[in-house]
């Protein structure tokens, strides 16, 4: 969700900056969006700032059950699948 | 190619099989002579067990070349099939158990290389080959089954571009499928971190090469697609043989990348290496490292681009402003030199009514002279003073009046008296004076002029110059009775 929300608010910005460089946009209107670009902007670094690195292992055990745990380089035996 | 190369390593070392089967085929008719008794009459069974033991030792492992005919393949799974070149033929046989490790089908026609070993089959008493392996010559097996299952998946739709779906630019969860112990998924986990630091990936290990990788990965990229918000799957391994790589061409993995919902990229292998996988995914990366970079952009160009961007507008906003000062100023100016004008204006207005207001105070003035003007005119034409002459004249008048009238009314106060004295002598007073007397009916004091105008018995009153008298009539007497 977070990816389609960043690609929707980059996406969103890139067309503000474009309508903006354009200039033929009433001067409160121009203001308005300048405002929504900062907001986006702001957003857009909030969730690149927020996103952690995570690597994580998806195994599952004998009884079919299926478990996330935290990869390490000990994860390295080919732990079969299913 | 690997396969065929192979196949040619076999069939050199095989030359000396050959070579020894050769001489003791020259020998078959001894062997006879010294196993069976001379006129000894023997049965048809025994013959063919003869004939069997001696072919199954003496060719029991050989390499035959020719092309297939008369394919069948029953139920049982077990393919029977003939072996034939120009002149020759044998009938062949590839049981179940070696059929099923065949990666392409058998066509009629096709030139093969087969290993296997003669047998007789005794009911029918024929010889045959069973078969343990089939390559079909020039290309290798592998080669063959993958044009094969290409064609038929292709017919199907299901490497149509249409079908691709689009790669997402900034996924947050990443899917990987491949062997937590090869080089691909060192690579992949290291391009992932240099370009986008912050990134949640899945790792699915699997086996990428051997009996049960098609399986595993296929449930895999189920497995992934059960998942929530996985943006997209790295499906791949790292460099091999054809064989190594083979997993990646069967029809369950080609089928799960297919069916997946989410985004498929495959790496598997070097750029030279391409299999079905790769047709049917989302995107084709030539190498594990590649399909990292395809999956996410680079974190920095990210930054930099948003940096751009505010950048940018800000710039625009400040331009803008600045024209839009302009004009404001310019409006401004406008505004000032409109107030100057209208000050201007004012002051002229002042002028003018100042001016305006001087020349009614002269009019006024003026007008006023005149008034004063026409006022003294009409003081002499003023009633009040003609009523003031009148008035003055009236006791004047009023003496002559009375002297005129003082004449007039002794003039008249005589002729009254004449009149009066006049008027006395005529008043019949005055004739009952002289002994008259006037009779009146009573009550209606009517004067009697008629003596039949009253009756006998009724009341009358006779008036005296001095007293009345009621008479009652006692006899009327008429002139005409006279």
């Amino acid at each position: 969700m977070a990816a389609v929300k960043f690609e929707t608010a980059m996406a969103r910005l890139e067309a503000i900056v474009g309508e903006l460089e354009k200039n033929d946009l009433p001067l409160d209107e121009s203001l308005k969006i300048f405002e929504e670009g900062i907001r986006l902007s702001k957003n857009c670094l909030k969730i690149l700032e927020e996103a952690e690195h995570k690597v994580e292992v998806l195994v599952q055990d004998k009884n079919g059950k299926k478990r996330i745990h935290a990869y390490s380089l000990d994860d390295e035996a080919d732990g079969p699948f299913p | 190619m690997r396969d065929l190369a192979k196949h040619c390593r076999s069939n050199a070392s095989e030359s000396s099989i050959k070579g020894e089967l050769a001489t003791s085929s020259l020998g078959f008719p001894a062997s006879f002579s010294q196993t069976i008794p001379p006129k000894r009459i023997i049965t048809v069974s025994e013959l063919t067990g003869l004939l069997r033991s001696s072919i199954e030792e003496q060719f029991s492992d050989i390499w035959l070349e020719g092309e297939l005919s008369n394919i069948r393949a029953p139920a049982s799974g077990h393919v029977y099939c003939t072996l034939k070149d120009k002149t020759s033929q044998i009938r062949a046989v590839l049981f179940r158990s070696s059929a099923i490790r065949l990666h392409f089908a058998l066509q009629e026609g096709l030139q093969v290389i087969v290993r296997g070993r003669l047998t007789v089959y005794e009911p029918r008493g024929e010889y045959q080959i069973v078969l343990d392996a089939v390559e079909p010559k020039g290309i290798g097996a592998l080669q063959l089954a993958f044009e094969q299952l290409k064609e038929r998946l292709a017919a199907e739709g299901l490497f149509d571009q249409d079908r691709k779906k689009p790669i997402p630019a900034f996924p947050r969860r990443v899917g990987v499928v491949t062997s937590l112990t090869g080089a691909a998924i060192r690579d992949i986990l290291a391009v992932l971190r240099r370009r986008w630091p912050a990134l949640h990936i899945v790792i699915v290990p699997v086996q990428v090469q051997g009996e049960h990788a098609g399986r595993q990965i296929a449930e895999a990229l189920i497995a992934l697609n059960g998942l929530s918000s996985v943006d997209v799957i790295i499906v791949g391994r790292g460099g091999g043989s054809s064989e190594d790589l083979w997993s990646f061409n069967e029809e369950i993995v080609v089928r799960a990348i297919a069916a997946s919902h989410v985004p498929v990229v495959s790496a598997i292998g070097h750029e030279i290496d391409i299999t079905l996988a790769d047709f049917v995914a989302d995107f084709r990366a030539p190498t594990p490292s590649a399909a990292a970079e395809v999956v996410v952009p680079v974190l920095a160009e990210i930054l930099d681009r948003l940096r751009e961007l505010k950048v940018r507008m800000g710039q625009v906003m400040i331009r803008r402003c600045a024209s839009e000062r302009q004009r404001l100023d310019a409006d401004i100016r406008e505004v000032v030199d409109i107030r100057f004008r209208l000050q201007e204006s004012a002051q002229r207005t002042d002028d003018t009514v100042d001016r305006l207001h001087k020349m009614v105070q002269q009019l006024l003035r003026s007008w006023r002279e005149q008034v004063h003007e026409v006022q003294g005119d009409l003081s002499h034409l003023n009633p009040i003073l003609a009523i003031k002459q009148g008035l003055a004249t009236i006791p004047q008048f009023s003496k002559r009046l009375d002297g005129q009238m003082g004449v007039i009314l002794a003039q008249h106060r005589h002729r009254v008296h004449a009149t009066l004295a006049q008027i006395n002598s005529l008043s019949p007073l005055a004739i009952l004076g002289r002994g008259y007397s006037i009779l009146h009916t009573t009550p209606s004091g009517r004067v009697l002029h008629r003596a039949k105008d009253v009756e006998v018995g009724q009341e009358l009153e006779a008036q005296l110059a001095s007293g009345r008298l009621n008479c009652i009539v006692t006899r009327v007497l008429d002139d005409s009775s006279v």
